[in-house]
This record gives structure tokens, sequence and C-alpha cells, in this order.
């Protein structure tokens, strides 16, 4: 299929809207449709069925499942993402706060594990075979297997609690200046970090393997290039596209699926908003949660795959022969 | 002065699972300043590893475990970084065979090009002036604009052409060319190896030229080896080495090409039985022992030495006994003469179009192909890419269907446009044999399968499948062995013969064969061209035969079809379409093929940027390339189809004017 550009990106984009839709589907289906009767499970089984009536009456709980649907997908594209139970407020505020300290956590890991992995893997396949590969690629292998919750629990012991180097808590006090906010930012990455390190590191380093086997580096030593030139102009440019699309992959993990590692550190993040929506059972607060973080993966997804068509060349029209 | 590339008893090993694979032994010969040498070989011969382990390019696995290379006198292997990397930005260059792969994706033309400007010194902008000199000195018309295109913007030949002005900026002594037009059109070929030749002409580079093709070698080329299984069997100046071959591999390969004019009913082809051995098999004795019709007990246990004939050398035990040999073995056992009565056709095709969408663009692959395929008959396709002969083969087995107004009559009964709608027998009818055995076989299964299915959808039970199973394996020359192996397991010529008897189990009335032999060796092209040959004139069946090489088409096929773009501009009896009177398409395909030993002045046609196909030309579809357009009358007028002695030929040119083929002198 050739077309221009922006009939991709329209097709992209709508692709990404039905998912989307799709997702709200489930995610409502899931919240409001499974407890039954939504009323009864927000008062609980003692509650007097009168009132559990009055309740479902006034959530309008009682209604047919499609309007309830559509009232509510007419609430979200109005920007009313819905009233939380637990808190009597609009859950709007919550989820974007909660959002923003998420993706400022995922901004301090991506910057943090981005040049290294890549620095390692690029490393490694300059000097493939020697002891500095394997050293690379087996701790990449072995960091990325074991579980947050280890890492961050030994993050702990280590920085905060023996040397005392950086705060455990992520939270920091309101007014705290950027500078400030690392400090408490820099722990909580570290797990995340570890994870992601040796999944980006090793298709860095297939990457360049591939790039520096191919024909064009060949011609581009032939030409009396020095060796920094070859690499920088040459191989780095085609290794790294595939690194990319994994990036991407990975950042849709870091916003949404941290819930272990939130916790831990007591980081008001969207992981931990919808878990603690679980517990409170605030279903409109757990479906717009789930709805948000779905949109973000989608959106990065977008994202990562307009980059990765903007740099790679198109393959050349085929003709039939 | 010194050779520009000596060669003294080189030997390469790789590493594979541990274990040293030596892939090139004692392999010495020297190239001097402004010569020309010609390495050739089959897949596996280490030809490019002799080329990478020459300019110290050899990937990570591979290794020099002796000898020496010396570069004008320098040895790549000696020198420093800074000294090897001076070697390369001055005085060699390499062309490796898929241009699309050894230009950067992801930078412009101008930008490589001028890189290797850059490096000698210059500053930016006067290396892009220099570029654009450069590649308009490689013949490219609109300079300026490949310079701001990517490589993916440019045909095969446009890339091959600037990694040739990228080579040749530095204007080197020593410029090496792995296989530089394998996988081009044969009048891009053409074109480019025109082109080759001029430059060393006017620079004076040393070239060494890898090829499979011996007609290439044979017009580049002084001096030629010939390497078999990382020996370098023989050698020795060209002329000599190719007309009295010293050698039985190298006697063996000229005698498998078909040579020019050779028809299937003068006698088979020449083989060489059997397979190369694998890449870095250790072998007692002579690496050809296991395929030779003269070996004997010596040739197994002792290896060869080079035998010196003064100014070429030979790896044979019995040099003496070669010459005979070429003049006993040249004449085989002759096809019976497949008599051809006048009878109803087989395949009818009437008017035949096709055209795909691209986005909102339509693409004519095929317009108003008609032709007729007689019983037993073979009718050999000829064409570039693009011209429709694939989209052709797809069409009569239903894969797609053709444009409104197009039918198909198999046996004077029309055929439903799409496979999907044809009858049972209908569908068995037709069958295909494609260029790549590797992704027509199913991996998973066993030749006993694969081929035993066919029989089973046939409807053969027990043992009239087994006995049909055994006929077939014979009829194709497999080992029973065969029976309980896998694809993977066999080499890229008994695949080919798994399919062609899968192809032929069913029956069938038609075999497409779509380039069946271009991706294997020549010495095992000859055993299949053989192989189709005998089945079809056993069988009775009729063969649409699909190939970009001319001798091989024509000593197979009865009748010859040239497409161009859709476009059929020729059919006729293979003899006469060969002779002529000829399209000026086929005459410009016909001087492209320039068989080793032909004279006669060339005829090229000019090439055009890819994607300047243009959408609603009413005249001639080659006029734009055609060396004898007359003027507007074909850009405007489409041409009539003249049809004599059932020769026709689509073109506006009186048929006593258009070309003959030169009679050898």
């Amino acid at each position: 299929m050739q077309d221009g550009p922006a009939a991709w990106l329209a097709r992209r984009i709508s692709f990404g809207l039905l998912t989307l839709f799709l997702l709200s589907v489930v995610v409502f289906a899931g919240g409001q449709l499974l407890p039954g009767d939504v009323g009864r499970a927000i008062l609980g089984p003692l509650a007097d069925p009168r009132a559990v009536a009055a309740l479902d009456r006034q959530l309008g709980a009682d209604r047919p499942a499609v309007m309830q649907y559509l009232d509510w997908v007419l609430g979200i594209l109005h920007g009313n993402l819905g009233q939380s139970l637990e808190f009597r407020a609009p859950v709007s505020p919550f989820i974007l706060g909660a959002l923003a300290h998420s993706l400022r956590l995922a901004a301090v890991a991506l910057v943090m594990v981005v040049p290294l992995s890549i620095g390692a893997g690029v490393l490694a396949a300059l000097r493939r075979g020697t002891l500095i590969d394997r050293v690379i690629s087996l701790a990449g292998l072995s960091l990325t297997v074991i579980p947050e919750f280890v890492t961050s629990i030994l993050v702990i012991l280590l920085f905060g609690v023996w040397l005392r180097w950086l705060p455990i808590s992520a939270t920091w006090r309101a007014g705290t200046g950027l500078l400030g906010q690392l400090d408490h930012l820099i722990l909580p990455a570290i797990p995340l970090v570890v994870v992601l390190f040796g999944y980006i590191a090793r298709m860095a380093r297939a990457g360049t393997v591939e790039a520096l086997e191919a024909d064009y580096t060949r011609t581009a030593i032939l030409k009396g290039l020095s060796g920094a030139v070859v690499i920088r102009r040459h191989v780095l440019r085609n290794a790294l596209l595939p690194t990319i699309t994994v990036i991407a992959a990975q950042t849709s993990y870091l916003v949404g699926g941290l819930v272990v590692v939130e916790s831990l550190f007591r980081y008001q993040g969207i992981g931990s908003l919808i878990l603690a929506a679980a517990h409170a059972r605030d279903f409109p607060m757990l479906e717009a949660g789930v709805l948000s973080v779905g949109a973000m993966t989608i959106a990065v997804t977008l994202l990562a795959d307009a980059l990765t068509a903007f740099l790679t060349p198109a393959p050349v029209p085929g003709e039939g022969g | 002065m010194s050779a520009a590339l000596a060669i003294e008893n080189l030997s390469v090993a790789y590493r594979a699972r541990g274990e040293e694979r030596e892939v090139l032994r004692g392999v010495s010969f020297a190239v001097p300043a402004g010569g020309a040498y010609g390495l050739v070989g089959e897949s596996g011969s280490g030809k490019s590893t002799l080329a990478l382990a020459a300019l110290r390019l050899l990937p990570g696995a591979g290794r020099l475990t002796g000898g020496r290379v010396r570069i004008d006198g320098r040895e790549p292997y000696v020198l420093d970084a800074g000294g090897l990397r001076r070697l390369r930005a001055h005085d060699v260059s390499m062309v490796f065979q898929n241009p699309a792969r050894a230009l950067n994706p992801s930078l412009t033309i101008g930008r490589q090009v001028a890189e290797a400007y850059e490096v000698l010194g210059w500053r930016r902008a006067e290396a892009e002036e220099r570029a654009v000199a450069m590649l308009e000195r490689v013949r490219i018309a609109a300079a300026a604009r490949v310079m701001a295109s990517y490589p993916r913007q440019l045909s095969g030949g446009m890339q091959q052409r600037v990694l040739l002005a990228m080579a040749l900026a530095k204007d080197p002594l020593l410029l090496v060319l792995d296989e530089p037009t394998t996988g081009l059109d044969a009048t891009v070929e053409a074109e480019l190896i025109d082109l080759i030749a001029a430059l060393r002409g006017e620079l004076g580079t040393a070239h060494v030229l890898i090829s499979h093709n011996l007609g290439v070698v044979a017009r580049l080329c002084r001096r030629v080896g010939v390497l078999y299984a990382g020996r370098l069997v023989e050698e020795g100046p060209a002329a000599a080495l190719l007309a009295d071959p010293r050698h039985p591999y190298t006697l063996g390969l000229l005698q498998s090409l078909p040579s020019p004019g050779r028809r299937k009913d003068q006698g088979r082809l020449a083989t060489i039985p059997g397979f190369p051995p694998p890449p870095g098999r250790p072998t007692e004795g002579c690496v050809f022992a296991a395929r030779c019709v003269l070996a004997d007990q010596r040739c197994r246990t002792e290896p060869p030495a080079a035998v010196d004939l003064g100014g070429r050398v030979s790896l044979c035990h019995y040099v003496e006994r070669i010459p005979p040999l070429a003049h006993g073995t040249i004449r085989g056992v002759a096809f019976a003469p497949v008599g051809r009565a006048p009878t109803p056709a087989v395949i009818e095709a009437v008017r035949l179009s096709k055209t795909y969408r691209v986005g909102r663009r339509a693409v004519r692959a095929l317009s108003d192909v008609s032709f007729t395929l007689g019983p037993g008959e073979t009718l050999g396709l000829v064409g570039e890419s693009g011209s429709g002969k694939t989209t052709l083969a797809r069409l009569l087995l239903g894969l797609v269907a053709p444009d409104i107004g197009g039918e198909i009559r198999l046996d004077g009964v029309p055929l439903a446009a799409l496979a999907a709608n044809r009858g049972a027998a209908e569908r068995k009818a037709l069958r295909i044999v494609l260029q790549d055995p590797d992704s027509a076989l199913n991996r998973a299964h066993t030749v006993r399968h694969l081929i035993g299915r066919v029989l089973r959808l046939a409807g053969l039970q027990g043992a009239a499948r087994k006995r049909r199973l055994a006929e077939l394996l014979a009829a194709v020359r497999l080992e029973p062995r065969h029976l309980a192996e896998r694809p993977r397991q066999l080499s890229g010529g008994l695949k080919q013969r798994v399919a062609i008897a899968r192809a032929f189990a069913g029956e069938p009335r038609v075999v497409i064969c779509d380039e069946p032999t271009s991706a294997l060796d020549l010495s095992v092209q000859a055993a299949i061209l053989n192989l189709l040959a005998d089945l079809q004139r056993d069988h009775g069946t009729s063969t649409i035969f699909i190939s970009h090489d001319l001798s091989v088409v024509r000593f197979l096929a009865d009748r010859i079809a040239v497409l161009y773009r859709g476009c059929l501009m020729e059919i006729g009896p293979a003899e006469q379409v060969f002779a002529g009177p000829h399209h000026p398409y086929t005459e410009a395909l016909l001087s492209a093929a320039g068989m080793p030993g032909e004279r006669r002045a060339p005829v090229r046609v000019a090439s055009t940027l890819q994607g300047t196909r243009e959408d609603g030309v009413t005249g001639c579809v080659f006029h734009a390339r055609c060396p004898r357009r007359l003027g507007s009358l074909c850009k405007t007028v489409a041409p009539p189809v003249v049809e004599a002695d059932g020769h026709a030929i689509r073109c506006h040119i009186p048929r006593g004017e258009l070309g003959l083929a030169a009679s050898p002198d």
C-alpha cells in the first residue's frame, strides 16, 4: 500500500481510537456491570435494600447498561471522567495529578536507562566476543529477571537505610523544587532501570552487530573513513531504529504498570491510584484510571510508530515481475 | 613497478561452532597495475571470501591462517590502523554484489558520494561538486537529482553506478568488483559492463572481477582464476583458459553452459555429476575427485600439486588427459525430437490484461496478451523485471483474476478466472515450479510427504501410489534415501528436483517454470534443464518456461514470447526469433546477452530512472528506450502486430528493415 504520510497517520489514529473504544467497553463492562448491583457493592451486604435501591437510582445504576455506557462516554467526551464514590468529587483532578506523577517517574527512569543501555549495547557489539561483551550481555539478562520488588527493597536498604544518600519515600513536601523532587525520584527509578536495561541493551547490541556486518558499513570502511565516523554516521543511524520501538513499548509499562514500585516507595502515581480505587470499590475512579493508562499506551505506541516510520527507509515499491 | 595485487599462498578459515573451517587454501595469483583479473566459481567456492581477505575486511569469524597479501607492495595485514586507513582511502575500492545493501539506506546519495571526497581532504562544497562530476562520469544523466535522492529511490542499475562512482572517487589502483551485475536485468547488465570496461580504459585501474558468469569474465578480463571448494584449481590467460581448459572442473563448467544456438533436440547438456562440497569440509586428495570423470585412487588420496603449463597453472594430476576429454564427451545422448503436428491448443490465452491499483494510481502489469500453447510444446517467456512475466503466470494459475474481457481456455473450454472457482481436474492441469525451492517447499515435511501428498490428492492409493512415487523419484534422478529427508538436508539442485517431481506428480497438462534454474549454480543448472526436457518428452506435458537467460530459453523453447512492460512485443518459433527479423527490444536483449566468442556491434538501449513509467502512453511502450524509434509516430500511435510464418512482431518498422542476427564470423 502506497499512500501519503497523512493518510497513513489518519489510518493509525483511527485504529488507535477503535482500540480505545473497545477498551472503554471492556472497562465499563468490568467496572460497572460485573459487580451486579453497584449500590449493594458500595453499601455492603448488611445494608438496607431500600438504601441500596435509592443509591442505585441516584447513581443511575438501575437504567439499561447501554444507556449508562452512553452517558459515561458522553461525559468523558465532555471532559467529565466521572464522580468518585469515595471522595464524592470529580475524578479528573485525581487522575491528572497521578498521571503527571507517573510521567515524571517514567521520564526520570528513561533519562537514566536509555543512554546507559544503548551505550552498553553498542559497546558490547563493538567489542563482541570479548569479556566486556559477555559481562554486559550476562548482566543485562540477569538484571531483567529480578522482580521489581526485590530490587526496590535492596535499593531502599542500600541507599536509603544504610548509606542514607537519598530519601526512601518518593513523596516530597509541597513546594519542593525540581532538583529536590529529583532526589526523591532517583531511588524508585532504579528498579525500573534495572528491569529495562537488559531489554534495551540487547536490542541495541543486535542492531549494531547487524549494521556492523552490513555491506554499507564495509563500503564506508573502504572509503577510508575513520572508525568513529563509520560508527557514528553509518552504523548507529541504522542500528538503533528497532531500539526505538522497544523503548516506546516499555514506556507504556512505565506509565501504569508500576503498582509495586509506587506502593513500596509510597508514590502517588496512577498505578497506586488504580490499586486504591480497586480496594475502595471506587468504580468511576477505577474505570477512568484504566482508560487513561490505555489512552496513554495507545498514544505512546502511535508516537513510536510515527517516529520509526519517519526514520525508516521505506521499501522500494514492488513491481510485478 | 609492483603488482596492484599479489596474493601468495593465501589460506582463510572461519570459526563456526568452535570449529575452524578452512574455506580457502593455498591461493596464489597476481594482478598487474591496470590489469583485469577474473575469479570464477560457484556459490561456496570462496570467491567473496577471497576478495574480503585481500582487503582485510573479513567478518569477525574469519581469520587469515596463512599466506601474504600485497597491494601495490604494501601489506594490509602488516600495516597499522592509520596505514590501513590511508591505503583504503587512496588506493583500493570494492563494489559489492547487492547495491541496495551496499548503500547506507538512511543517507542521501550526495552525502555518501561526497564523503568519499571529504576523506581525501576536500571541503564539503568542493566534495559535492566533484561528486556530481563523478556521477556524470558513470553516465548518470540527472546527477543533481540523484544526489538528493535516497538509495531506495533509485533502480538497481542506478545504485550500482553510484557505487562505482564512490569506488572510483579516489582514483584507486585496485578495484574489486564482486558480482557487480548479478541480479540486474540483461540490458542494464550489458550497459554496466560496457561502462566498467570503458572506465578501466580511462583511469587505468586494476580490476578484480568476481563472477559466476563466464561470458562477463571473458569480455572484461585478461586473466582468469577458477575457484573450486577454496582452491584455485586453474589459472591463466582468459582466452586460452576458456578456449582450452586444462582442469576437468573448468571443462565441465564450460560444457554445462548451453552454448549459443544449442537446442534440446541436438543432445543433452553435459553435466558435472554430484554437487560441490560444503565449504570447509576437509578433503584428502583432490577437492574435485568426487565429481571428476578422470578421478582414480591417486586423486582421492594425494592432493595434486600446481602444474605449470607455461604462463598458466592447473591443479590436476592428469593435465595431459583433459584436451582429448573436451572432444570426447561433448555429444551426449540426443533427445528424441518432438514431433509437432497442427493440433488444437492446450492453452489459449485471449486478450489478457491485468491492472493493479497502487494507492490511487492504476498500474498496468499486463496489457492485451494473447497466445496459444500446443500439446507438448515449450513456450519460452522472456523479459526484464517488471515486464509482466510473473503476472502472466499468476493469471494462468488463477491466483489473480484478469481484467474484464480476458479469457483463458484449457482444451477449448473457458476457465474460471480464479482457481477457487475451477474444477479439481482443471486445477490439477496447471502446475508451477518456482525460482526458489526453499520458499516453495514446506520445511517441516519430508520429501516423501511433499510428493506423496500430491499423489494422494490425485486419488492414488496404496501400492499404486508407491509405484508412482518410485517412478517420479527415478524420473527426477533422486535416490530412495532422499524420501526420508527434509528440504534443509538437500542442496539447492536437489530441492529443485523435488519441486519438479511435485509439479509433475499429478500428471498436469501444463507446467509453468518460473526461472527454475536462476538460483542454481551452473553445473547444477545443466542437469535441471536436461531433466525438464526429458520429463516433457516422456509425459508430453506442455511447458511455459520463464527466464531472463536467453541461451537457456533457446535450449528448451520451441516458441518464444518477448514481453516488455506488460506488452507482447514478439512471439514466434524459437529459431526465427533468434535469427530475425526481430523486434528492436529483442535485438537489444540478444545483444546484451553477448556470449563468449561472439563478435557483433552491441545494440544498447537507454536506461530509464525507476518511477518514470508513464501512464496513458498512447504509442509503443518501448519508444522511450528504442534505439530505432521513428520520431513521434512511435510515441503517439500504437504499433501494429505484423505476422508472417507464425512469427508476430509488434512494431512500426517494416519487417524487411528490422534487425537480423549477425552471422558469426
